[in-house]
């Protein structure tokens, strides 16, 4: 399979993506993490003031066979929530990178970023992952 | 032996096919030194030995089936439809498991889809799950979910002191390993109070409130309290507003039966509602099996714990039923999940679905009628006794509590043994400051005659020697 | 042809019930509080039944057909049990009668206590926990407070394999202590070698470990003793999950092999129908290091006088339900106890296991069996992936196996077997049955490399096709509209 990558994205191995706009960082899952959740039927997000750690949950994102964490690829302080996700869950299996953005989060260490995967490494990164699951 | 089919040629052609010489090599895996224990067991009887042994033990109980009673205090003595029975004995229902294979288990999904719709009538509701093990399991799971819409940043539970006490010790069970604190409990005094001034006003509910703050996830009161306290939509409505302001969930737990008759706490605020439904169609069999039902608001579902049916179309467009929003559940999201509950009390349930669709809005209000009129009729009676004094001077339902002349296990005592009743709960044995108060309860299964009786029995009981009976009790 | 919902047949005006005449002087209602509305629906009695008639005709149980789901032991329900929860003496017994007054049942439930603990292997029972989740809660529990009592408040993990029912880790979250997974091996043991390495990382901090055995593979671990050996040279407790107890009964007491505390699913076991997904009943059996952490009340004789009696353990970890228990199913599982005593008990997991044995075998070739080269107990993991047939999955196959009149066994369970079909066909089935059964699947292995739409449009011959689970999902209808919200 082949997926898609934002080349503007840094992503986290846990299959998240985040994207700097000027000093505000966007939060989102990658067209990987989708495919393995197939149909999203709901999220679930922080709310508005919430802190949230690197590595730590920010939140749920349901399908009807499973139900994952997404991890917080980036420290800060939540600013935004896209709430329009209540309604178009959706809106992750089709637009991952764009429309389905979870959180925007003002960054508290961008020093953090050094952690993650650009677009490159990522898509390697995917496809060991998809060599190993294969079966 | 009667349950298995197979003969021993059967077995010796399967154990060719397996390939081994005997069953016994089977069990190679099991340690040689522990396999095989003798079991000192009862030896094996035949059935008609076995029902004679259980008849015998069952003419050791004296039985509510044969006497009149008036025990209530959770567990609830009302009619049960013969119809009910008849359909629960349905081999398809009885004998099945929890539905996964939705193509062939309509029957179940549909009846608790129905179940879930009529617990929503009768609460105010907007959604319900199929049920918890009993109303004390319920409240707890309640207290749980509060603390997941909370998102883990509230650890404060404020409990009424007049939630049954054994859902208290329940609530307190469950949550041992969370570190919350649980407020409230002491509050009893304020509840006593009452009884012997300020009829009519609420003071409990005004001094739980007081323990309102921003770490509180939720404030469970029950309605009718314990103590068959009704409080009114006002007063329970101006509490939901002062739990709402500081974003807490308001939890209350109800009698089914009341509903039949009193405006459902969906009307008056409640976040979550729980409650014991076995008066729906369960017998009383010593206390199980029951059922907790649990209603709440719809935005809510995802937060909560147990298994819930949803409408959906199959293939050719027809409608159907699953079980959804399983994600939630143990066995997909195994250590997050926020209850580890699979088996509920489904047959309870479809029992609660038949008795409430049988009842109709009719025949349910006719019994909370009947209840409440003869409970009152009682209290009438028993409160011109001397000796006896009534103190629930506030609104009830169909319990109220008597402060009684001599020790109420001895009353019961007496009750049981001289007139063939099965007397009220005796408040004492969790209230320190209710010694000597007797909760008596009466349903419509009890007739005009029996409350009669149990009138003249109290007062004959006030001018007995009770010595030889306190010997019996001294022994409890 | 669906069968309309009970509120789409209702009309204003009918009931289904008779209720007597008020016979004492009403009482004004209280102001303020009645309801003016009630949606409830109003049916007459005949239609009433046949609503629910019609409604179990949509449905499958044991008593319509083979029911070989994994890990649930779908045994056929004696109707003998039935009878004697339905004896007044039992039915009609309020919970808060005076001792004095329900000594029979004390009786019987204080010899179900005994018998569990001789079959078991334990010092004592609680009947109080309604189902298996139930008991493996008051089991956690009272491993943890064990180890509060002795001091040690550092001890929070806990021990689950991979294998492991979803109620295990779910039980240890909600009892507030923490997650370590234990993989398998390529037998389909816990991994020893894992194992030590964890308990090496964790020992001071080990609360015990959860394990069921025979596992959910199916199979016996091989090196069971040294696990429990391990697990309390670190100071931890073993937790048994009983849920297969159906392959040991007479065969090996687990408290014989050192586990602490274990849970019986009376509803799996025992013999106690399932009734649509309960009520069950999750009696807990523990050493005698645990015995005064049970949860209570539970029943002893006094010495005293001999009088049965509610007794609290002194340092139980409290009530996990109001009153005593699912009592109705005890009383089942009593009857099924009662009838039969120990040899007939070794039968029944001998047959058992035998059955299962019998299955794998004829299966074998055909579906692929992970860890088919060893005897399994109660059940046997198979794989829904066939030769030939590369787009057929386990799903369509349990859908097609609904054709041929059986009930599909458990699938995607165990996690660790993709495409897992995990099947118990328990004592009670015949030669005859399993046989059926084999050749139906191994028709449908066929028609999967032949007809493979067959498959992945079936099943075509029950109540109704395939359902759409992701529209039930995402587009929540979860009552019927008019009677919700109020």
């Amino acid at each position: 399979m082949s997926y898609k990558y934002d080349p503007q994205a840094k992503y986290a191995k846990s299959h998240e993506w985040v994207r700097l706009e000027g000093n505000i960082a966007i939060i989102g899952v990658s067209d990987y993490a989708q495919h393995l959740l197939s149909d999203v039927v709901y999220v679930d997000l922080p709310e508005v003031g919430d802190t949230v750690t690197q590595g730590e949950s920010l939140g749920t994102i349901e399908s009807v066979k499973a139900a994952e964490d997404a991890y917080s690829p980036l420290s800060g302080e939540v600013l935004d929530v896209n709430t329009e996700l209540e309604n178009h869950p959706e809106w992750i299996n089709e637009d991952p990178y764009g429309k389905a953005w979870l959180v925007r989060v003002r960054p508290s260490d961008l020093s953090e970023l050094d952690n993650l995967m650009d677009a490159a490494a990522y898509e390697a990164y995917v496809n060991e992952e998809e060599e190993k699951g294969a079966h | 032996m009667n349950y298995i089919p197979n003969t021993d040629a059967d077995r010796a052609e399967m154990l060719k096919v397996v390939g081994v010489q005997s069953v016994a090599e089977l069990f190679h895996d099991v340690p040689a030194a522990y396999r095989f224990p003798p079991l000192t067991l009862p030896p094996a009887l035949s059935e008609p030995e076995v029902i004679e042994e259980l008849n015998a033990l069952a003419n050791e109980n004296d039985d509510p089936h044969h006497l009149a009673c008036f025990l209530g205090a959770g567990a609830y003595r009302h009619f049960v439809p013969s119809v009910v029975d008849f359909i629960l004995q349905r081999s398809e229902f009885f004998t099945a498991y929890t539905p996964y294979q939705p193509e062939i288990s309509q029957g179940t999904l549909q009846a608790h889809f129905e179940y879930q719709s009529m617990i929503c009538a009768l609460t105010g509701m907007e959604a319900s799950n199929v049920s918890h093990y009993d109303g004390a399991t319920a409240a707890a799971e309640a207290v749980i979910m509060a603390l997941q819409i909370g998102r883990g940043k509230r650890n404060k539970v404020i409990l009424s002191p007049t939630l049954h006490p054994q859902y208290r010790a329940v609530i307190h069970t469950y949550t041992q390993g969370m570190g919350l604190e649980i407020a409230g409990e002491d509050l009893i005094g304020v509840a006593l109070r009452e009884p012997e001034g300020t009829a009519g006003s609420a003071a409990l509910l005004d001094a739980l409130a007081g323990l309102l703050d921003q770490q509180t996830a939720c404030l469970i009161v029950q309605n009718p309290d314990f103590l068959g306290r009704l409080y009114t939509p006002a007063e329970m409505q101006a509490l939901a507003d002062r739990v709402h302001a500081v974003g807490a969930q308001f939890v209350v737990s109800v009698d089914p039966i009341s509903l039949g008759l009193f405006v459902p706490p969906g009307r008056y605020g409640a976040d979550i509602v729980t409650g014991e439904g076995q008066p729906m169609g369960s017998p009383l069999s010593l206390g199980g099996p029951y059922l907790g039902f649990f209603a709440m608001r719809a935005a809510d579902v995802r937060r909560s714990a147990g298994r819930i049916v949803g409408q959906t179309v199959d293939a050719e467009g027809q409608r159907g039923f699953v079980l959804t929003l399983s994600t939630r559940e143990q066995h997909i999201r195994r250590e997050k999940a926020s209850s580890n509950i699979c088996s509920n009390q489904a047959l309870n349930a479809l029992a609660a679905a038949i008795y409430m669709a049988a009842m109709g809005k009719h025949g349910l209000r006719t019994v909370a009628e009947l209840s409440y009129h003869k409970a009152h009729y009682a209290a009438d009676l028993i409160g011109k006794i001397a000796g006896y004094t009534v103190i629930s001077r506030w609104p009830f339902f169909k319990e109220f509590i008597v402060r009684c002349p001599q020790p109420v296990a001895l009353i019961n005592e007496v009750l049981l043994d001289r007139y063939g009743m099965v007397g009220g709960y005796d408040l004492g044995n969790d209230y320190p400051d209710l010694q000597g108060h007797m909760l008596l309860c009466v349903t419509e299964m009890n007739s005009r005659a029996q409350i009669d009786l149990l009138a003249e029995a109290l007062e004959e009981i006030t001018t007995m020697n009770l010595e030889r009976y306190e010997g019996e009790v001294s022994r409890g | 042809m669906g069968e309309p919902l009970i509120y789409e047949i209702s009309r204003p005006g009918r009931c289904a019930v008779s209720l007597p005449e008020c016979d004492v002087p009403p009482t004004p209602l209280p102001e303020g509080c009645v309801r003016d509305e009630l949606p409830l629906p109003e049916v007459a009695e005949v239609d009433l039944v046949r609503h629910y008639i019609r409604l179990s005709q949509m449905n499958y149980g044991v008593d319509t057909g083979f029911y070989p789901l994994g890990s649930c032991t779908m045994k056929y329900n004696p109707k003998v049990n039935e009878a004697a929860a339905r004896i007044p003496g039992f039915a009609t017994l309020h919970p808060l009668q005076p001792e004095a007054s329900i000594q029979g049942a004390l009786g019987l439930m204080l010899e179900l206590q005994e018998m569990l603990a001789e079959i078991g292997g334990f010092a004592a029972v609680t009947l109080q926990p309604a189902a298996g989740a139930h008991g493996e809660l008051t089991g956690v529990l009272m491993m943890r407070k064990y180890h509060l009592d002795r001091g040690a408040h550092e001890r929070n993990i806990m021990l689950v394999p991979d294998s492991a029912h979803g109620t295990n880790p779910a039980t240890t979250s909600m009892s507030g202590l923490k997650v370590v997974e234990v993989p398998s091996d390529t037998r389909g043991n816990v991994d020893l070698a894992a194992l030590r390495a964890l308990i090496a990382q964790h020992g001071p901090k080990l609360v015990g470990l959860m394990l069921t055995n025979p596992n959910t593979l199916g199979l016996f671990d091989e090196n069971l003793l040294e696990i429990i050996n391990l697990v309390h040279e670190a100071g931890g407790l073993v937790y048994g999950d009983g849920a297969n107890f159906n392959a040991i009964l007479g065969i090996v007491r687990p408290g014989d092999l050192g586990f602490d505390v274990l849970h019986y699913n009376l509803h799996k076991t025992f013999s106690t129908p399932h009734g649509g997904g309960g009520p069950g009943a999750g009696a807990v059996g523990v050493s005698a290091a645990l015995a005064d952490y049970l949860p209570g009340p539970i029943v002893k004789q006094s010495e005293a006088d001999g009088m049965l009696r509610w007794y609290m353990p002194p340092k139980s970890i409290g009530r996990v339900k109001a009153f005593f228990g699912n009592f109705g199913v005890l009383v089942r599982a009593y009857t099924y106890l009662r009838m039969h005593g120990a040899e007939g008990l070794r039968a029944v997991s001998e047959n058992a296991v035998l059955n299962a044995n019998y299955l794998q075998a004829r299966l074998r070739g055909v579906y692929p069996i992970p860890h088919g080269d060893r005897t399994c107990m109660h059940e046997f993991v198979a794989q829904g992936i066939l030769k030939d047939a590369p787009g057929i999955r386990t799903m369509d196959i349990a859908k097609r196996l609904i054709d041929y009149g059986f009930h599909p066994p458990t699938i995607y369970f165990p996690l660790i077997v993709p495409e897992a079909l995990m099947i118990e066909p328990t004592e009670t089935e015949s030669k005859e049955t399993l046989d059926a059964f084999a050749d139906a699947l191994l028709r449908i292995a066929e028609e999967a490399r032949a007809a493979p739409d067959l498959l992945r449009t079936a099943p075509h011959r029950a109540p109704v096709r395939r359902l759409d689970e992701v529209k039930a999902a995402k587009e929540l209808v979860l009552c019927y509209a008019p009677a919700c919200g109020g």
